[in-house]
């Protein structure tokens, strides 16, 4: 369970090596695994959480799962189904006590996301030799995955990217007009449940490899790059993927050779290419920017300060002429 | 004056609203098929409501919405909402958008068919946009971007459109080509109701003008219901109507102080 691997030296300067070398141990290889999976699986659903700004609420149901997973912990049960209890009770309670005017959503996710938290966290200090296990639920313990672990995370994504695959249409209409959508006649409240169950399963697929706290930033981070680079939706989900996999590698191989921790390099190696991509990215990146001017920005301004005409209720002389026309004076 | 025409949608003792008070009460209106409805009233009148009431967007409180005497099929219903309600900077082009108006006829699962590219492509003609249909969405002009919303409701095929503000921001030549579509949509047969604030057209442009504040205040042919009581009803300390002499003045806003007017029905 602890990490306590060797932590191999930097000797080989043989890139053959360098690539090959980790993938001698089984459990390193399983530990790739479980990156690649988290990673894609992030960074697919991480386009919607980048558009439909639900980054606090992704960060918020990470932290809500976390009692779910401590109790079926300790009661040796699987901790997807504790998770996702956990993850949609609090989606619910969040949603009811938002329903009021008192209480906004934000104000009633950071009530019940921290409360959720301290509960895991109570919880899993009556165990004993407590430490261990919060840390490794906090910031992930790819190496403790076994087999089992794999298979499941591996199923588990691929449902998750599955999904969102079935019901793109769906999800990107209700992402981008929900007011329409429902005019369609869609269950928009059934789809937006649906988005939130698929973050809560992305956040227990990704839990081994970054952990409660560093999840949030595979949800955002692949996403955000892909935006960056990519103009159209389906090209982001897609890159978002391909991206949260790849970082999900280059992070575990630094990890592995500089004996950092591996969800923290992940993450690390995920930042370091979103701040690549916002200054070099060719089409919105800081150096394009600076480059040339937006032709289209300054024209989109104009026809937004062009001033409309009719917002008011017409006091003009075509109201009073037709007024006259259909009924003229002096009759 | 109430023929047997036939009634496309019936609408009964409406109510519709958020909270307890309601923005719009005992609406009772027989829009008939093929017609041009402008739907006229100030701000904060329940124009919108009564559009977004009759497909169920606003909770309906009391009353029933009938269409063509059964229960309201959405997918018959396009429904234009006001521009500001979506989010400009999403990653989809103006063609991506029009192809929603398809999504529910496409059906789970699959993707659009050649069938749906062409009618898209169509529509995009129609409104003028077929230039611009790979532009991102919020790099669209106002009146670009209400084109754009037009075709998407075009490409639904439906009986009856509704349409909030359509010609709120836009310019001129758009608000002269939502006229020309609407005029085209009723002579093919469909039902069109649009929201506006703009007297004037509206009375020229519609079959039937329907003005509202918090109730259906007169509905009818501009010619019986364009009446100084009329507007003075509908648009109260709003619109002030004086007459001084032969000539019929109409102020908006309340900044003439010593107008005279005439008294409510």
């Amino acid at each position: 369970m602890a990490i306590t691997a060797p932590i191999p030296t930097l000797t080989s300067a043989d890139p053959v090596d360098f690539l090959t070398d980790p993938l001698a141990l089984n459990i390193f290889r399983q530990a790739l695994i479980a990156a690649v999976v988290m990673g894609a699986t992030c960074g697919a659903i991480g386009a919607y959480v980048v558009l439909r700004r639900l980054a606090f609420i992704g960060d918020a149901l990470s932290h809500a799962v976390f009692p779910g997973v401590v109790l079926a912990y300790v009661a040796g049960l699987p901790i997807f189904a504790g998770a996702m209890v956990a993850g949609a009770l609090t989606s619910v309670a969040i949603a009811v006590v938002s329903r009021g005017q008192r209480i906004r959503e934000d104000t009633a996710i950071g009530i019940f996301f921290a409360g959720a938290f301290a509960l895991g966290i109570v919880l899993i200090s009556t165990q004993s030799g407590y430490q261990r296990d919060l840390s490794a639920f906090l910031v992930g313990d790819l190496l403790a995955a076994g087999w089992d672990d794999i298979v499941f995370s591996a199923l588990t994504g691929a449902g998750v990217i599955g999904v969102l695959v079935a019901l793109r249409k769906e999800l990107l209409l209700v992402s981008f007009d929900r007011t329409y959508a429902q005019a369609l006649g869609y269950p928009v409240f059934v789809l937006e449940l649906l988005l939130l169950l698929l973050l809560t399963a992305t956040i227990v697929v990704s839990l081994s490899a970054v952990g409660i706290i560093l999840v949030l930033a595979m949800l955002v981070t692949p996403a955000a790059t892909a935006r960056l680079l990519v103009d159209r939706f389906t090209p982001m989900m897609v890159l978002g993927a391909i991206l949260g996999a790849l970082y999900g590698i280059v992070g575990w191989y630094v990890s592995y050779h500089l004996g950092w921790s591996p969800g923290g390099s992940i993450v690390l190696v995920a930042t370091l290419a979103f701040l690549i991509a916002f200054i070099f990215s060719p089409s919105h990146g800081l150096l394009a920017h600076r480059l040339r001017r937006h032709p289209q920005h300054s024209a989109r301004r104009a026809a937004i300060d062009q001033p409309s005409g009719h917002d008011h209720v017409a006091a003009d002389e075509a109201v009073v002429a037709s007024l006259e026309r259909r009924h003229p004076p002096g009759r | 004056m109430t023929v047997a025409i036939s009634t496309m949608l019936q609408l009964r003792g409406l109510a519709a609203g958020y909270d307890e008070r309601w923005a719009i009460e005992g609406v009772d209106l027989d829009v008939p098929a093929g017609r041009l409805v402008g739907v006229i009233g100030p701000n904060g009148s329940g124009k919108s409501t009564l559009l977004r009431a009759i497909i169920g967007l606003v909770p309906r409180r009391a009353g029933s919405v009938a269409l063509d005497g059964g229960a309201v099929d959405l997918r018959r219903v396009a429904y234009v909402p006001q521009r500001e309600a979506v989010d400009w900077s999403f990653p989809i082009s103006a063609e991506q958008v029009v192809m929603m108006g398809r999504f529910p006829r496409i059906g789970p699962l699959l993707g659009p068919g050649t069938g749906d590219r062409r009618t898209v492509r169509d529509a995009l003609k129609r409104v003028g946009m077929e230039e611009l249909a790979q532009r991102q969405i919020g790099e669209l002009s106002g009146g670009q971007q209400q084109r754009v919303f037009l075709a998407r409701a075009l490409v639904q095929e439906a009986s009856l459109l509704l349409l909030d503000e359509p010609m709120t921001g836009v310019d001129r030549g758009t608000e002269e080509t939502i006229t020309q579509l609407m005029r085209e949509l009723r002579d093919a047969g469909a039902t069109v109701i649009y929201a506006t604030h703009d007297l004037e057209s509206a009375a020229d442009v519609s079959d039937l003008l329907c003005f509202v504040n918090g109730r259906v205040v007169a509905f009818g042919a501009p010619d019986d219901t364009f009446t100084p009581n009329t507007l003075h009803a509908t648009f109260g300390g709003e619109l002030m109507i004086m007459t001084a002499g032969d000539h019929s003045h109409v102020h908006g806003g309340g900044h003439h102080g010593a107008h005279s007017h005439a008294d409510e029905r």
